[in-house]
């Protein structure tokens, strides 16, 4: 039975899933991840992962599910056979009807039931197939997703920081779909086409072992053809796919861009433009069209060839027992696995592409699987409780591509309660302390110490929980207003919610929001303006009550008056907290207790405003340059 | 989806009929094999003539020869059919976008229009395509394969209209249960990648939270609920092959039985119920064929109506009707007359147009009568929007002046400007350009006149030459690289391996936030504009460079509007308009303003500091060392407003360290 459904899109796919293999292997190669040690046995392996490993490790997937996949086989295979018993069935029961009065009864009717039953089977067993297939693919994808995902959340930030987020995201959906789809689907599809070329090779021998050849020699025929066919349109399919993407790029920057086309009165160039790709488009793809839609009729044609030969054969080996004596019904059996036998073949060549692009995707998402994770705790990591907030930093040295140092020698103490403004040029290094002490990233060399703790030998989730963070992108998530300023203490009552929104200037412009703290905000925040959000960050990080604070501030202006609230909301935030601030505002750097002068990676000066002023370096320098005006 | 072919179909409508008639050809050979395979059967086996069945076994071979040749024919013409209107259809969707406004534009989306040009299309093309060749051959198959058995023998055929509705209603039942889970399979797998997305962007704030148990939960669930919908679809398509096989294969059951009866009793041959139980298999599959076209029927009318939704929109933003047309030609003349001049010699060109008319866009023409821009009353909503995104604005600015638009995010300052090139048109009051309302002078005259810098610097892919000429395909280097120095590009682009001809990838990617506005700003000014709007086009370039830019523009001698966030942008200029949410709530010089507009003064002082905002009130709530900054802290907002609140400090302990310093955070 042919199912019209089966083969859609697997051409797309292939191309999809082509273009996206150029960085499979580099989730392994991450510097500044504490060296070799942090290898875990499958290490630096850059070879592409064999076939046979790959299917091992999807195995290990299905396992759990494996009454599936073996009842899907058995039934899958039962299908089969009782499918193929049918035709023949049928031409004995033509043969039992062969003329006037000469209609065998009582020989007809048992066997009618038996065709009644067997195809009762077949339908139950097909049923059957379906269901496991189905079942065990969309666990086996959760499982495999759920995995995936999970891995997301272990792997150094390096990882994340490295990788396209939309090449990471599609690992977790197109790719995982892919192998539900392509992998499994596909390779029971596969199963089956051999079953079905193997049945319909038993049942033809058993029955006539002339005629069997007559079939099989004429077969490959069909196939020769489909394959020619398969190959002239897939060639131009990639020319159309490449046409077709050039369209929507032209497409997407100019409508993306129709305020300044209608601005500029361009709209009859870009049309112009437009039409040429268009035009282009209408060649390849009219060609494209043509040469995939004679696969069909093609092969209909071979098929129908190989039909009338088979009938015409048939009809002489009944009249003359050359090659073979026959009988009618016979030749209908014949007829109907003619007609069957050459459909498998063509089924498989269009399996095994979708199954390659299967493995593809089951191979990256396996490398995303074999990603390092972060070291776990040691042992006897102690749990930081209660910290004082006294922070040292030890002659650090730190840099994310080996080779190119980007902290050195980097010491700094603050004790308890203090203010530490960062101030520099970009990319000086001033972002990059921050991922070392919330342990991001881990040093190269040197020691970061919180109450006197060496970071290394506290746990994890106790160092980052004495961490309050307000990054200049804020990160909302969807859900209500409260479930975000909830997000580090997910019991905290609305009153307490409530008190520290106040606290960060946020409650009066949450109270004015359609449902108050129950709005719901779509990803990142939406409706609300830079300034509200990060409004919600900051009463998010006094809900949380953390020891030391790390701000990064914005540094172009949003909303004049908001900014206003958000700086009022960072005092706030930074009463009794020792904090480090990236600080772009004058105020914050000159009431910070110590300015650390970052420049290429160390730090060149430190102290108060006026000392620095005084001393007439660097930071004066910079002063001078940036908030002094040249008018 | 008739609609859209009526409109569409029209230039290929003899493919659309050839391609039909040819694959007709080719069903009626198919419908024939079983025929002659019978007679083959019956009439050389009955006469042991191996020649007949070798004439029939070439009757057959020369109806596939042919059948192939006709449908190749069929294919052909449903590719050159569905392509050909696809390509027209795409065609005519992007040239409409293009005669669409803002309004209309926001409304749709600029995804959704993409989606429509590309994927919609599709949608309806690949309809085309099988229409012409299977909504013949299939229909055709069954209908004709029931024909031909009912010819054979009714009787048997009342078999068949049990079979075949039972088959189609089968699919019917399944199909229409399936097509909201689809949707509904679609939304779960976009959660999974929003969860995924949110956790990859939130990374650093989900670990310093230490909630990633708390994010690989609601991954967990989303992911249970993709399986769950996509288990429960499977379930229902499962029983559509199995069913379709035990309907097929039961009614060939009855038919042996049948069939049997009727050979005993001499009506029928065993050749015939043979080419029955043909028959039938034919009629079956093809039913199954029918209900796969029937779902890309759906689809594609689905699509077929988002297509027509953008083409029946008709733009709110037209040229005015022709009559209008002649009164404005001396206009033209004037504004091409300019628009030739290439190396700016503005001023002759200015009197050139003076001569031609004395309503023209033209720059000096009648400075005195005509002030170069002027609103009364203009007031704009978005459409669907509760509120006005502009209310009653009503200000004038004399030809060669500069107006400043100062007012926080949202307050509806690239409305204001939006509206004198026409990008949206206001709901009531009226905008006037040269004395003339912005909707009576012809649409691209009104456009070539000015020269607008979007807020988001936005380059196209192509070299810079070909961005710089948007305004004038034709302007010569000369112009551009004037244009280049004016706004403070020439240096960087002069520093280009391939100067004017270096690539542009697409969005401008390859510069620099700042070198792109600064090509923006070029960009506008290629082509001699005589307005020109900065909208915060400035926002990205350090402050030497934004104050030689300005420098440099104010020489052009042009009608200029600024749209800024800062004061230091504005303040210099003639007008300067304070907007809060939509409202003007100041109106006139800087010193004017600060003296009466309190929103603006707030403005000032959070970014300026002391001497450069001069109200007695201003310095009174500064702390005394902000006295000592210099005047503009560009880009920096300085001092902690002592404007809020002051924290209530009692209940938090106080550091050590604020005492060293003594009142950091204190009022003056």
């Amino acid at each position: 039975m042919p199912n019209p459904y089966a083969s859609v899109g697997s051409v797309a796919t292939v191309t999809a899933n082509v273009s996206g293999n150029d960085n499979l292997n580099d989730f392994n190669d991450l510097p500044g991840q504490g060296g070799p040690d942090s290898s875990n046995g499958r290490g630096a392996s850059h070879r592409a992962m064999a076939t046979g490993e790959v299917v091992r490790r999807v195995f290990g997937y299905v396992r759990p599910h494996l009454v599936l996949l073996v009842a899907s086989f058995v039934a899958s295979a039962a299908t089969i056979v009782l499918q193929l018993y049918v035709p023949i069935l049928i031409g004995r029961g033509i043969d039992l009807i062969i003329g006037a009065g000469k209609v065998d009864f009582d020989a007809l009717a048992p066997l009618l039931v038996r065709l009644a039953a067997i195809v009762v089977a077949a339908s139950v067993f097909q049923w059957l197939q379906g269901y496991c297939v189905n079942r065990l693919s969309y666990q086996t994808v959760r499982d495999l997703r759920v995995d995936a995902h999970e891995k997301l959340t272990r792997v150094p930030l390096a990882v994340i920081d490295r990788h396209a987020h939309g090449d990471l995201i599609s690992r977790v959906t197109n790719d995982v779909d892919q192998v539900g789809d392509g992998l499994l689907q596909g390779l029971t599809q596969l199963f089956s086409g051999i079953v079905t070329i193997a049945g319909t090779l038993l049942f033809m021998f058993t029955t006539s072992v002339p005629m069997a050849f007559v079939v099989v020699l004429a077969t490959p025929l069909s196939m020769l053809a489909a394959g020619a066919m398969a190959k002239f349109s897939n060639k131009s399919f990639t020319e159309q796919m490449r046409i077709q993407g050039q369209l929507s790029g032209y497409i997407e920057e100019y409508v993306g861009s129709q305020k300044l086309v209608d601005a500029f009165a361009y709209g009859d160039r870009a049309c112009e433009g437009f039409s040429a790709i268009n035009r282009a488009l209408y060649t390849v793809g009219e060609r494209a069209q043509f040469l995939s839609s004679l696969s069909n009729p093609g092969t209909r044609f071979i098929n129908n060839i190989i039909y009338g030969l088979v009938a015409a054969i048939g009809c002489v080996g009944i009249i003359t027992g050359f090659p073979a004596a026959l009988t009618v019904g016979q030749v209908q059996i014949f007829l109907s696995y003619a007609n069957q036998y050459t459909k498998p073949f063509n089924e498989i060549t269009g399996v095994i592409s979708q199954i390659q692009a299967a493995f593809a995707s089951a191979r990256r998402v396996f490398l995303l699987l074999d990603a390092p994770e972060d070291k776990p705790d040691a042992a006897d990591a102690i749990e930081l409780s209660a910290p004082r907030g006294e922070v040292e930093f030890d002659h650090v040295d730190f840099s994310y591509v080996p080779g190119r140092t980007l902290l050195q020698d980097i010491c700094i103490h603050a004790e308890p309660g203090m203010r530490m403004a960062l101030v520099g040029p970009t990319g000086c290094g001033k972002t990059t302390l921050i991922n070392l002490l919330l342990r991001f990233y881990d040093v190269d060399k040197g020691e970061i110490r919180i109450d006197g703790h060496p970071l290394a030998e506290c746990t994890r989730d106790s160092l980052r929980r004495a961490f309050g963070m307000v990054l200049q992108e804020s990160w909302l998530f969807e859900g209500t207003v409260h479930e975000n300023i909830a997000y580090g203490n997910a019991r905290a009552t609305r009153e307490q919610v409530e008190a520290a929104a106040a606290k960060a200037h946020a409650d009066t412009f949450i109270r004015a929001l359609p449902q108050g703290y129950d709005t719901v905000l779509s990803e990142g925040g939406g409706s609300l303006s830079q300034g509200q959000r990060q409004l919600l960050c900051i009463a998010r990080v006094m809900l949380a009550d953390p020891a030391i604070l790390l701000l990064d501030e914005a540094t172009s202006s949003i909303d004049t008056r908001t900014e206003l609230q958000v700086q009022a909301a960072f005092d706030e935030l930074m009463q009794g907290r020792t904090s480090f601030v990236v600080a772009h505002r004058l105020s914050t750097i000159r009431e910070a207790d110590c300015i650390l002068v970052m420049r290429d990676g160390r730090i060149v000066e430190r102290g108060t405003h006026d000392e620095l002023l005084a001393a007439g370096g660097f930071y004066a320098e910079l002063y001078n340059s940036q908030f002094a005006t040249a008018e | 989806m008739f609609e859209l072919l009526k409109q569409f179909a029209p230039p290929y409508r003899r493919c659309i009929v050839v391609g039909p008639l040819c694959k007709l050809v080719e069903v009626v050979f198919d419908l024939l094999t079983p025929l002659v395979i019978a007679r083959m059967i019956d009439q050389g086996i009955a006469t042991h003539r191996v020649d007949l069945v070798i004439h029939f076994g070439c009757v057959l071979a020369v109806m596939a020869l042919v059948g192939f040749g006709f449908t190749l024919v069929c294919q052909k013409m449903a590719a050159r059919a569905s392509q050909g209107m696809g390509t027209d259809m795409r065609d005519a969707l992007f040239f409409h976008i293009n005669t669409l406004s803002h309004a209309e534009i926001d409304q749709f989306g600029t995804p959704s229009l993409i989606t429509r040009i590309t994927s919609d299309v599709n949608q309806v093309q690949l309809a085309v395509a099988l229409g012409i060749r299977q909504l013949v051959r299939f229909p055709l198959l069954a209908v004709g394969s029931m024909v031909a058995a009912l010819l054979i023998d009714i009787k048997l055929g009342l078999i068949f209209l049990v079979a075949t509705p039972l088959i189609g209603g089968i699919f019917w039942v399944v199909m229409a249960r399936c097509i909201p889970f689809f949707k509904q399979m679609q939304q779960k797998l976009d959660r999974i990648a929003l969860v995924t997305r949110e956790g990859l962007s939130g990374a650093r704030v989900v670990r310093a939270f230490v909630r990633e148990d708390h994010e690989r939960e609601r991954f967990r669930i989303a992911a249970d609920e993709q399986a769950g919908v996509a288990i429960a679809v499977g379930r229902l398509t499962s029983v559509l092959n199995p069913a379709t096989l035990l309907i097929m294969d039961g009614a060939v059951c009855a038919i042996l039985w049948a069939g049997g009866i009727q050979v005993d009793a001499g009506e029928l041959t065993q050749g015939q119920v043979l080419a029955f139980v043909n028959y039938m298999t034919q009629t079956l599959l093809a039913i199954v064929y029918v209900a796969n076209l029937v779902v890309v029927f759906t689809k594609a009318s689905a699509s077929a109506v988002r297509i027509r939704e953008v083409l029946d929109r008709t733009t709110s933003i037209t040229s005015p009707s022709v009559q209008g047309r002649a009164e404005q030609e001396g206009a033209c003349a004037a504004v091409g007359a300019e628009r030739s001049d290439v190396d700016g010699a503005r001023t002759g060109a200015a009197a050139a147009c003076a001569g031609a008319s004395g309503s023209g866009i033209t720059a000096g023409a009648t400075p005195a009568a005509f002030p170069a821009l002027r609103m009364d009353k203009a007031t704009f909503a978005f459409a669907g929007a509760s509120g006005n995104a502009l209310q009653d604005v009503s200000l004038e600015l004399p030809t060669g002046g500069t107006l400043g638009v100062i007012g926080g995010t949202g307050s509806g300052k690239s409305t204001l400007v939006n509206l004198i090139p026409r990008l949206y048109d206001v709901t009531s009051g009226r905008v006037e350009v040269f004395g003339r309302d912005v909707r009576a002078w012809p649409l691209e005259q009104l456009r070539r006149a000015i020269g607008m810098v979007p807020q988001q610097a936005q380059l196209l892919s192509g070299t810079v030459r070909s961005n710089l000429q948007w305004r004038r395909a034709d302007a010569s280097d000369d112009e551009l690289w004037h244009a280049l120095e004016t706004a403070q590009a020439a240096d960087f682009v002069r520093a280009l391996p391939a100067g004017l001809d270096a690539p542009v990838e697409s969005g401008g990617k390859n510069f620099s936030g700042g070198q792109r506005q600064r090509l923006t700003i070029a960009r506008a000014l290629v082509g001699n504009p005589q307005v020109l709007i900065l909208d915060d086009s400035a926002s990205a370039l350090d402050f030497k460079t934004d104050a030689a830019l300005r420098s440099a523009v104010e020489k052009l001698d042009l009608t200029t509007v600024i749209v800024s966030q800062r004061v230091s942008s504005v303040q210099d200029a003639d007008l300067i308009c304070v907007l809060h949410h939509g409202k003007v709530v100041g109106l006139g010089t800087h010193e004017h303003l600060l003296e009466d507009c309190a929103i603006y003064r707030e403005i000032a002082v959070s970014q300026l500091g002391g001497s450069g905002a001069s109200g007695a009130t201003v310095s009174s709530q500064l702390a005394g060392r902000v006295d000592s900054t210099p005047s503009q802290l560009d880009g920096w907002t300085a001092p902690n407003a002592s404007a809020e609140p002051q924290p209530d400090t009692s209940n938090t302990p106080v550091p050590s360290h604020l005492d060293d310093e003594g009142g950091v955070s204190g009022n003056a």
